[in-house]
Formats: structure tokens, sequence, C-alpha cells
């Protein structure tokens, strides 16, 4: 029997992974060749989806990207031997992009078949729970304290702090809840694990109700991934099945139940408080802090919140200890980050590495520059709430406090790269227009800042359009005047933050804007 | 009148069963949505007196969600993802271009009622952008020739299907 390995992950499926798979499937019946199949995670070299794996004595060989009429082909060539093949890649752990990683939390993501528990303890899955039943939840909250791991999800607040703050809260019943709303343009890494290795959320999730006491948990995913929500709710059913989801986890006496529920669309409900008020069956109203969500969260009850990357990089700090987690990393960015290489970019996909690698490195070591050929002009780092980056800033490291020094933010780790056709303009008006679009109401700045903002972009375009370029500088003035108070004056991140790419882009790229010459001499243009 | 309101026991149904659950208003919506195609105006009463809240309380959820409608979809709905990642690999060029192919502005279904046209905002499918979704199948690296090809494809399925109907 020899083991085929093409991903199910909605990436690899949105070119053609599944007809591959099919097609694989009916050639080796037809030429009666014994082919067990095994939908994988992907490995995060999109360009090469779909990468399909043999396995052989020797390890893996790898052929990408295959399409559907390429598998008569491929049986012809004996890929199941692993002979070569016009799509041969070699070894797929010696493919640089892949071999220059520092894969800590996405370890297992391409290489198990993500929903068999057996798959995953035989690939060290469930040994961070094991240790953590073996110690006092005190304990296992200090060693994520110790690990120096910050929330993944985009603000960067220390995990074991959070969940010292459950833990010592009191309270009947106490929840945790993974918030999987990833609504940001460029990122894509909490998909993967969840349809790459959703095992190893669900043994972080359970490591976290044990600390703090929880004994119920909720993932609540964004309805645009319909087959992460699929992954998921296999993965929990054998996580049950065989123990470690349930009344007993693992046999300890202790419960800890899990539960997907699904989002409606709503980019505000990645917002940890709106998030709640969904979960709650609400509309996803920002809430006023405080009280945190962590003394009174989900149903008013001390809640554990994380993002996916943030519970899924905890079974590792467990399982090989604190230190060895944050032996990685630069400052108080401890760890490894998965960055997400999107938008105009050749090589997009998943790089995980320590903090501390530029943007340059990144961008072109590893994303091979721009898709289109052309110069990359500017990057927006950390999603739709996140700075423009201008070429002169490529090498700052990606490191939570330098890029605030800057004005911009790591965030959720995901790059979008624009070349130069990009229009900065239309690019700040977009980022009020999906604010107004996107605000849940609340609050005055957010809600009606947003609207205003779209407006005044549209003024600013004109003047350009119309070569009026006093006109320009006079509506760009009220805009950083607007930015201010939405800044200032909003409830959450949405309203607060919107104003950053808008910022950003006026500063970095005035030429399109079309304001006058001595301002733009002023900034340097 | 019996026929118009012919989602009346699936609408019962699931809030029979789904009552119980914890905060259950969005499974609730959701499965009604799943199995009608939309949510009944006139099924607000109903899902308000289940669970024991206003209709106010209901209406109010089902309007703040992009993801929930009040009369019914194409028959194929598509969605042109247009956040940032696509942005920087044209895909405001792409919606026009699927608006301009179906005859529909934004948001718009077909007089055929063929296809219905949304945005949406990340797919998470970011190193393959642009990205559409058409009835929840994610496709990457969309051109507008290809574009025009899967357009073509559901309208000519979708009024098959309604011929043959």
């Amino acid at each position: 029997m020899t083991r085929v390995y093409v991903p199910r992950d909605s990436g690899a499926l949105s070119v053609g992974a599944e007809a591959v798979a099919r097609a694989i499937a009916a050639e080796a019946a037809l030429r009666n060749l014994p082919v067990e199949l095994v939908r994988n995670g992907s490995r995060g070299l999109y360009w090469l989806e779909p990468f399909v794996e043999v396995e052989l004595p020797s390890g893996r060989a790898a052929y990408g990207p295959v399409t559907e009429a390429d598998v008569t082909d491929l049986f012809g060539a004996g890929f199941l031997q692993g002979k070569p093949h016009r799509l041969s890649l070699g070894k797929p752990e010696e493919i640089p992009y892949l071999a220059k990683q520092e894969r800590l939390t996405f370890e297992r993501v391409g290489i198990t078949d993500p929903v068999s528990v057996a798959d995953y303890e035989a690939h060290g899955g469930y040994r961070g729970l094991r240790r953590a039943l073996t110690m006092q939840p005190a304990d296992i909250v200090e060693a994520v304290v110790q690990s120096g791991l910050r929330g993944r999800g985009g603000a960067a607040f220390p995990t074991g702090i959070k969940w010292k703050t459950v833990l010592g809260a009191v309270g009947d019943q106490k929840y945790v809840v993974c918030n999987a709303d990833e609504g940001d343009s460029g990122t894509f890494s909490d998909r993967m694990i969840m349809e790459g290795d959703p095992l190893v959320l669900i043994e972080g999730m359970t490591i976290a109700g044990i600390a703090v006491g929880a004994t119920r948990g909720y993932i609540y995913l964004r309805s645009e991934y319909p087959d992460a929500l699929v992954a998921l709710n296999q993965a929990i059913k054998g996580a049950t099945a065989e123990g470690w989801l349930g009344r007993s986890v693992g046999g300890s006496g202790k419960a800890f139940e899990l539960e997907v529920r699904v989002g409606a669309g709503a980019y505000i409900c990645g917002e940890e408080t709106a998030m709640l008020e969904s979960l709650e069956g609400k509309r996803g109203m920002v809430r006023f802090k405080p009280p945190l969500p962590a003394i009174a969260g989900l149903f008013g009850k001390p809640t554990a919140i994380n993002n996916v990357i943030s519970f899924a990089s905890v079974p590792l700090v467990l399982d090989r200890g604190a230190d060895f987690y944050r032996e990685y990393g630069m400052g108080r960015s401890r760890g490894t980050l998965p960055i997400q290489l999107a938008g105009n970019i050749k090589h997009g996909g998943l790089v995980e590495k320590a903090f501390g690698v530029s943007l340059r490195e990144l961008l072109y070591d590893y994303g091979g520059g721009s898709h289109s050929g052309r110069p990359i002009r500017a990057v927006q780092v950390g999603g739709p709430l996140g700075a423009f980056i201008p070429e002169s800033q490529f090498d700052l490291p990606l490191d939570y406090e330098a890029f605030a020094a800057k004005n911009a933010m790591v965030g959720h780790g995901g790059i979008v790269a624009f070349d130069d056709t990009v229009d900065m303009a239309a690019m700040a008006r977009y980022a009020m227009e999906f604010c107004a679009i996107e605000s849940c109401g609340k609050c005055t700045p957010c809600r009606i800042g947003s609207t205003r903002g779209v407006e005044v972009m549209d003024r600013v375009l004109a003047a350009r359009q119309s070569k009026d370029p006093a006109a320009a500088e006079e509506s760009v003035a009220l805009l950083k005047d607007l930015c201010d108070t939405m800044i200032a004056g909003s409830l959450c991140a949405l309203g607060g933050m919107a104003p950053f790419p808008v910022l950003s882009a006026v500063q970095h790229f005035p030429e399109d804007f079309g304001l006058p010459t001595a301002a733009l001499a002023a900034a340097g243009r | 009148m019996a026929d118009t309101r012919a989602w009346e026991p699936v609408v019962n149904r699931v809030v029979t069963e789904l009552r119980a659950v914890p905060g259950g208003l969005l499974p609730i919506l959701h499965a009604i949505q799943h199995e009608i195609g939309y949510i009944p105006p006139d099924a607000v009463p109903a899902i308000a007196d289940g669970l024991n809240i206003s209709r106010a309380e209901v209406h109010g959820v089902i309007s703040f969600y992009h993801d929930f409608r009040s009369e019914p979809a194409g028959r194929h709905v598509v969605h042109v993802c247009r956040a940032e990642s696509c942005q920087a690999m044209g895909a405001e060029a792409l919606l026009a271009h699927a608006c301009e192919r179906l005859g529909v502005e934004v948001h718009g279904t077909t007089p055929d009622g063929s296809v219905t046209l949304e945005p949406i905002y990340c797919l998470g499918n970011c190193a393959l952008s642009p990205a559409i979704m058409v009835d929840h199948r994610v496709h990457g690296r969309i051109s507008q020739q290809r574009l025009s090809t899967m357009l073509e494809a559901l309208q000519g399925s979708a009024s098959a299907a309604g011929a043959a109907r």
C-alpha cells in the first residue's frame, strides 16, 4: 500500500486539489495499484498547490503544482516509486522555503492526517496535555507566563497573565473561548491550523480549561471557513471518542467539553467582547471594558479568550518547556510567529519564523518578490487596521515593539504586498469604507467618522482628478483631524486603528493624494 | 396563502430543537437559512416566542450580520473578495467585470434568478488572490476570463435546471 497525500486545505482545494485526489484514486483503481489517499493539511507553499506527496521508504517525494490532467502522466512516470517527473520537487522538507523555517506551532501541518487522533499522538500530540494533567493549575499558568507567549490574535497581550486572572476569578462556571474569527485580509494561519492540525488547537484549549478551571469551551469560527468547520467537528468527535474531551479528560476526572459556533459574516466579531455578544446570540456590539472578559465574560462568567495560534502554541510549551519556547525570538517578542505572505507576491504562503526576521527577507528571500514582477511599493502588515509600510522601511524586524515604534503593528502576522500600480489614496479610501461597512455602530467616532472619512477621501480624489492641489491639501488636513478623533475617541480597535492605514498612506505616499509641490517637498518628495 | 408559509414546519422544528442551546439565536438562524435559503420576515415572531425574546431583538440580529438574508437569493451565490490582498491582485476590476457580465449591481440578482452577486471581505485564501466563493466553494487565482466561464456555466446550468422544472 502506497500512501499518497493530497491536501484538504481550502487553499489547495481552491486550485483543484479535490479533482486531483479523485483522479489519483480513479487512476490507481484503473491500474489496480494499492494507494491509500491521506487528506493532509497544506505545507503552506501555495504557489505549488495542489502539492502532492508520496510516502517512500526513504521519506516523502513531492510533486506540484499538480493538475487533474497531470495525474495519468504522473502514474506513467512512476511517481508512486518517487521517480522523477517535470513536477518533481524532491523531498518536501528540503525545499528551501520550508527548510529555512522554524516550524513549532506548525510542526505537524502537512505531515499528519489532521483528524486522526492516532496520527496526532504518533507525532507528539497530547504530550503537553499529559504533562499538564500531572501539574497544579497555577503551575500550568506559570509555565505559559514563563514561555513569554503573547496573544497571537494581534493585541499581543501575555497569554499567561490573562489565564492567571481567570484562574483567580471566582465563578460557578468558567469558559474557554477561542477567537477563530480570522477576518484580517492577508491572514490565514488560523485557518491552516484548523484545517491542517485541529487537534493541536483542541489540546491547547483543553490545557487552558484544566489550567483556569473551565469545563466548557467554544470555538467561534467565521462562516467564511466551511472546510475548517468540517475538520474541527471531525477532530472534536475523534478526541471525544478517545477520551481526550468529555467528562474525564484523559481519565483525570476533570471535565472539558468543546463546541464550535459559527459567526455570520461580521468583521467586528473578531473583537473579543463583540464575539462574546455574538456567542450569546446577540448583535455583535462591542462591550465597554472593564469588566474584563477574564472576570465577567461569556454569559457574565470568567472567560479565557485567546486566538487560534495562541492556543495552538501552548501544547508545545507544556511538552518541551517554557525555556525551549522562549529561546526563540527577540526582545519581548518570544517564540515564533506564523507569518502569512499574501497579496501581490510570487511565493505566497506560510512562513513560521522566530520573531526578528525582517520584512525584506520575508518579501524577497521567501516571497520571491511580487507576483506581477513589478517592484513592491508598499506592504500592509497586520490586516485592515495595520499601517502601510514603504520600501524604505523593509529592514524593520518583525517584533511587536519595533513595529509599534513606527506606528505600525505586527498583528496576526499577515503581510499583504502591493506592486507599484497601487493607488494609495484609493487604499486609504477603502480603509475608511471597510470601517464604515463593519462598524458595530456603538460609538460615534467609528460609526460616523468612518462615513465622513469616505466622503473626505472622495473629495481628495476629486481634487486630485481636477488637479486642484489646494483643495486636496485642505481635505487631507481635515482627514488627519478626523483620524485623530477616531483614534482618541473610539471604543475599540476598529474605529481606533482604521486611521492607521489612512495616515500611513498619507505620510509615506503623499504623491498619491494630489498635494501641492510644497507639501510634497516638506515630506521629502 | 398556505404555500407562501411552506417554511413554517421547518422554522417550528428548528426552534424547538435549538431553543435550549445557550445563546442559540445564531445557530437557529443559520439552521433556518440553511434549509430555506433565507429567513422569512414572517418567521420572526415564532423565533422570538421560542426564545422568549422580543421580535425587535431577533430582527436586530438578522439585520446586523451580513450572512443573513430576508429574501431568497439566486440559485447560485457568487462572492467576490474585495479585501486588501485580493485588491492587490485586481479584485476591484474582477468585481466590476462580474457586475458587467451579469448585468447587476453588487448585492443584485440576475433577472433570471440564476446568480446573486455579493462582495465578501476575506476568504482566508490570500496567498492565492484574487479569490471568489461560489456556493460555499472557494476558488483561487481567478482571472476575469475564468470568472466569465464560471458565470456562464452557472447561468447555463441554472436556466437548464429551471427549464427542467
